[in-house]
């Protein structure tokens, strides 16, 4: 296959779920089936073409990145900027051929335990649609080769996710977390913008490669090192946006409103992955301080979403502070500098954690209908605690679930193991390199607390006896649909896809196929180089393989010891342990203080605006009002009585009031003014002139009180005038505009003639 | 004075003064026919460009179907035939001014300007080097514009459709 | 200087044809102007495309030698046909619902 084959085939994986988006969003009241087929069928095509285009590349052009471009727009040389133009283009190399091949596995694989998840709901076929234009916006990220169709495809990301979390908008709830989940994004997306406004602003490219060189050859942005931190660090905040790292994660759990096959696509293949996937990218442009940056923001969403996931009932909850945790693992291995292990975990994620999310769904498919026929409308068909001793009744779904649940905790012989063991050799070897104790320690940590809260998952759902006999028998398998994904994704999360050492994937094609960019920054900003980083990473590959199998184990007995040989009482713990569980229970609280400070903090500020608005501005404008109103009352008065004195006393005040006024801005305007002595010197003299007249309003008391009366109607007339005047102009009718057109365009000609 | 000045005048004659009369006059079917004849003058002086297919489309088009269509809308928006044929103008004088200033600018600008011209021949039968062009470096414009004709005659369809009171 | 004019009226050459799609131009954009009759105000629309292109046939025909001038002039009638048509499918549809043509009393949006 030649590269240009390799290319067009990749432009072809990009646009079939498009193509599927726009045929179903119009057409699928009119197919059969609402078109479900038709989306399934353009992405398994995509698979399959996938497939083909990550093994011609791997295998044709392991080391070579295939790309084309062509400039869109040329806006040749600009005054003040330089020559600008934009290019477009698309990029394979052997990052985004994986990428590809993993998203496509996910989505063809979802859309088709959607077929029977979804069966009979509403917006059956417009679900499909969402699910095509997902899918094609997060080939877009995948296959770009610039941070301009980056960001138009991340927003149509942000986009899509939002129409399928409040796919059931109907729900308040659901409408809710869409909505959260587009601010919340929003929020990280200004910071990627930023960060993508400074380096055009420096280098005026988007081009991922012309950037890179252009810091290579040693051009900074700004001419610092610190703003090229301050740049990687802004990016990095889409990515803690997408990717829901601390503090932007609040919007994934809540996202579980959506139907539960989206909750997979999102969790494992699309967007949640779009982030780390961005900060692969651009990893060759980190400096060594933005890669501490990003390591403990991974290492600190890892610890507080392990913890919260000890303490949820929601099956899917559970998953989501899981997700967010491994992301925060996966974000860490990059931060250390672990690239390949870091994206060698999103891809094992992806399979184990998507398989995880279709067997929930499987769950609480068989709990929503044996709920729906026994008549409870009460119970929540997603509490663990309703659940129990499924393994019989789905025997499918529970042994796919365990091998799920052996890989996330990292058991020998998954992929979960050789991807998470990298991981963690990567933090001892930069804590060797570098410090930074805490990040290996958490790093530990965090993956005991995730074989305990996985495995306590696995006890309480499949194990043991459930609640209600009567309901369990309602239980059912799933039907094929949904059962021959969970198969796939099982037989994915075993080691030999990915190397034929079951104990070390240094040696597997995947390590041969992604290695660590070369850093293009500076020297002296550099993180420690890949081949200081690899001779660490060699010397502590023993102990971390050691210590990780030690802290799984234990979490996995602490598991069985306390929910299946109820050694530990569970109940009592939580009480021993009160303040913690509350906080647990409650997700630190993280929710309730945004709400405090940043709706609570905006609805203060709106409030202040409102009194500001209603007793300063609308104070000044309405006394001024009844002040005009008293004068104008007055000279009016004065006019019908006939006073005319007391009206020529107003006006004869008036005009001596405009010439003292006068008289002192003149006298204290400088020779040569600034604009700003200017401004402030005629303001001296419009109040010199309203004080001198008050005077002679004052002083005159009841008798000319009136008059002034003249000069205001005067205005309050010549105003009117010009209003009337003005008004003319609008019309309303396009005629009249169209007239002002032309005459302006003559007005133009004359001006340039 | 040859032939050719001859002819020009008459056309560019017939040309203005029935566009005045479409202009000026104040019954709008007097209008539509004189509208007619500015489209005819507009043909003779297509001729006189050498542009000899386009002459042809434009008798066909304008005055065999776009002309057509207008009286068509004279006829069925008009209540009584004698009354509402008449129409009203608006705002008449500061129009006049604004057009005159307009025409004396444009006219200026085609005036003063000192136009490039070239001496070449003009091209003689024009039919086939346009169809030549309409399918190699016209070819998009000309299948949108294919489109176009399409979704007009649909959409015509569907906004004149006299709903059905329910 | 009178005698160059009388010249350059006995050749007729570009500007003369420029001269006469200017006024052409002028003559349509006073209806568009001015009439309140939606018809007319087309009918108007009509005479400024035909204006613009004698421009394009005159200026194909005395400076560039070349029939570009020609295409662009059918793309402008072909448009020409379709707005015609729906316009005045518009006219009709207004006509119906608020039985008027006028243009100015259509400001439904307005208020």
């Amino acid at each position: 296959m030649s590269q240009e084959t390799i290319l067009q085939l990749s432009t072809a994986i990009l646009f079939l779920p498009l193509l599927g988006f726009l045929l179903l969003i119009f057409f699928n009241k009119r197919l059969p089936r609402q078109g479900d087929w038709l989306e399934t069928g353009l992405l398994f095509l995509s698979l399959i073409l996938a497939v083909a285009v990550f093994a011609a590349k791997l295998g044709g052009y392991h080391d070579e990145v295939l790309q084309t471009k062509f400039t869109w727009v040329d806006w040749g040389n600009v005054p003040g900027i330089g020559p600008l133009k934009l290019e477009l283009g698309i990029m394979v190399d052997n990052l985004a051929a994986i990428m590809m091949l993993v998203v496509t596995i996910v989505s063809s694989l979802v859309h088709l335990f959607s077929i029977g998840y979804m069966h009979g709901d509403v917006r059956y076929g417009r679900y499909f649609a969402y699910l095509g234009i997902f899918t094609f916006s997060m080939l877009g990220i995948v296959l770009t080769n610039n941070f301009f169709m980056m960001y138009v495809f991340w927003e149509l990301v942000g986009l899509s996710s939002y129409l399928l979390i409040g796919h059931w908008f109907e729900k308040k709830s659901a409408s809710d977390a869409a909505k959260k989940a587009f601010v919340v994004n929003r929020v990280g997306d200004i910071g990627m913008f930023t960060g993508i406004m400074i380096l055009f602003a420096n280098f005026h490219t988007f081009t991922f490669d012309d950037i890179f060189g252009a810091i290579q050859s040693g051009a900074i942005p700004f001419g610092s090192e610190p703003w090229l931190t301050v740049a990687g660090i802004l990016i990095f905040a889409g990515a803690v946006g997408k990717s829901a790292q601390f503090p932007l994660h609040v919007w994934l759990p809540d996202a579980m409103e959506g139907p539960t096959p989206v909750s997979a696509l999102i969790h494992a293949a699309t967007m949640v992955a779009a982030g780390v996937y961005l900060v692969a990218r651009t990893f060759a442009m980190m400096t060594a301080d933005a890669l501490i940056f990003i390591a403990y923001i991974g290492a600190f969403t890892a610890l507080i979403s392990a913890t919260i996931a000890i303490a949820q009932n929601d099956i899917k909850k559970v998953l989501a502070y899981s997700t967010v945790s491994q992301l925060g693992y996966m974000v860490m291995g990059l931060g250390v500098g672990a690239y390949t292990a870091g994206f060698f975990h999103l891809t094992t994620h992806a399979m184990f954690k998507a398989g995880l999310f279709l067997g929930s769904g499987s769950v609480i498919h068989a709990m929503h209908h044996a709920l729906h026929h026994a008549g409870d409308h009460h119970t929540d068909p997603q509490d663990i605690r309703y659940m129990g001793g499924l393994k019989s009744k789905m025997p499918v779904t529970f042994w796919t679930f365990l091998i799920y649940t052996l890989a996330i905790s990292g058991v020998p012989f998954t992929s979960g193991f050789l991807s998470k063991d990298e991981i963690l050799a990567g933090t001892l070897a930069f804590s060797s390199l570098q410090g930074h104790v805490l990040i290996p320690l958490i790093a530990f940590f965090v993956a005991g607390l995730t074989a305990f809260y996985m495995f306590r998952l696995v006890i309480i759902v499949f194990l043991g006896e459930h609640r209600d006999a009567h309901r369990i028998n309602e239980i059912h398998e799933s039907p094929w649909t949904m059962t021959v994904p969970l198969i796939i994704f099982a037989l994915l999360s075993f080691f030999a896809f990915y190397s034929l050492n079951p104990f070390g994937a240094a040696s597997g094609w995947f390590y041969e196929a992604i290695k660590r960019p070369l850093s293009v920054v500076p020297g002296s900003v550099a993180a420690p180089s890949t081949s200081l980083f690899d001779e660490a990473l060699h010397h502590s590959h023993t102990t971390a393989m050691v210590l990780s199998l030690t802290v799984a184990g234990l979490g996995i007995l602490i598991a069985f010891a306390t929910y299946y040989w109820k050694k530990i009482d569970a109940d009592h713990v939580a009480e021993r342990f009160k303040w913690l569980h509350t906080a647990l229970s409650n997700k630190w609280y993280v929710d309730e203080v945004y709400e405090f400070v940043f709706v609570g903090g905006t609805k203060g500020l709106a409030r202040l605006y409102a009194w500001f608005d209603n007793r300063v501005i609308d104070g000044l404008v309405n006394g001024t009002a009844s002040w005009t109103r008293a004068i104008t009352l007055g000279t009016r008065q004065n006019w019908e009585e006939g006073n005319l004195g007391a009206v020529l006393y107003m006006v004869v005040g008036g005009a001596i009031s405009i010439y003292v006024g006068w008289l002192v801005g003149a006298a204290l305007m400088p020779l040569d003014p600034t604009p700003g002595q200017m401004i402030w010197n005629g303001l001296l003299g419009i109040g010199t002139a309203g004080l001198t007249f008050f005077l002679f309003y004052v002083g005159v008391g009841g008798f000319d009180n009136k008059i002034v009366d003249g000069l205001v109607n005067a205005t309050a007339y010549v105003a009117g005038f010009i209003g009337l005047l003005t008004r003319r102009v609008q019309t309303g009718k396009v005629q009249t505009y169209l007239a002002f057109v032309i005459l302006g365009v003559m007005i133009f000609y004359l001006y340039f003639h | 004075m040859d032939l050719y000045a001859v002819v020009f005048y008459a056309f560019a004659f017939i040309t203005l003064a029935a566009g005045a009369i479409v202009v000026f006059s104040r019954n709008i079917v007097h209008a539509a026919f004189a509208l007619l004849f500015a489209f005819f003058g507009v043909a003779g002086l297509y001729v006189l460009l050498m542009a000899d297919f386009l002459a042809i489309t434009q008798l066909l088009i304008y005055v065999g179907g776009i002309l057509v269509l207008v009286l068509f809308g004279v006829m069925l928006t008009s209540n009584t035939i004698d009354v509402q044929m008449k129409t009203s103008t608006i705002q008449t004088f500061p129009a006049v001014l604004i057009v005159a200033a307009l025409a004396g600018t444009l006219i200026g600008i085609f005036w003063s300007t000192d136009w490039k011209t070239t001496t070449d021949p003009p091209i003689q039968a024009t039919a086939p080097k346009i169809g030549e062009m309409m399918l190699t470096s016209y070819l998009l414009p000309f299948e949108i514009a294919s489109v176009v004709l399409l979704v007009a005659l649909v959409g015509a369809a569907m906004i004149a459709r006299r709903e059905k009171k329910a | 200087m009178m005698q160059d004019f009388t010249q350059w009226l006995q050749q007729p050459g570009l500007s003369h044809f420029l001269i006469v799609s200017g006024l052409l131009f002028s003559f349509g954009m006073f209806a568009v102007l001015t009439r309140r009759n939606a018809i007319m105000v087309l009918m108007g629309i009509e005479l400024i495309l035909n204006s613009a292109n004698i421009n394009f046939l005159a200026f194909s025909r005395y400076t560039t030698g070349t029939l570009d001038g020609h295409l662009v002039a059918i793309f402008v009638i072909i448009l020409a046909a379709a707005e015609a048509a729906i316009a005045l499918a518009i006219v009709l549809n207004i006509y119906q619902n608020f039985n008027t043509v006028n243009v100015d009393e259509l400001n439904h949006l307005r208020d």
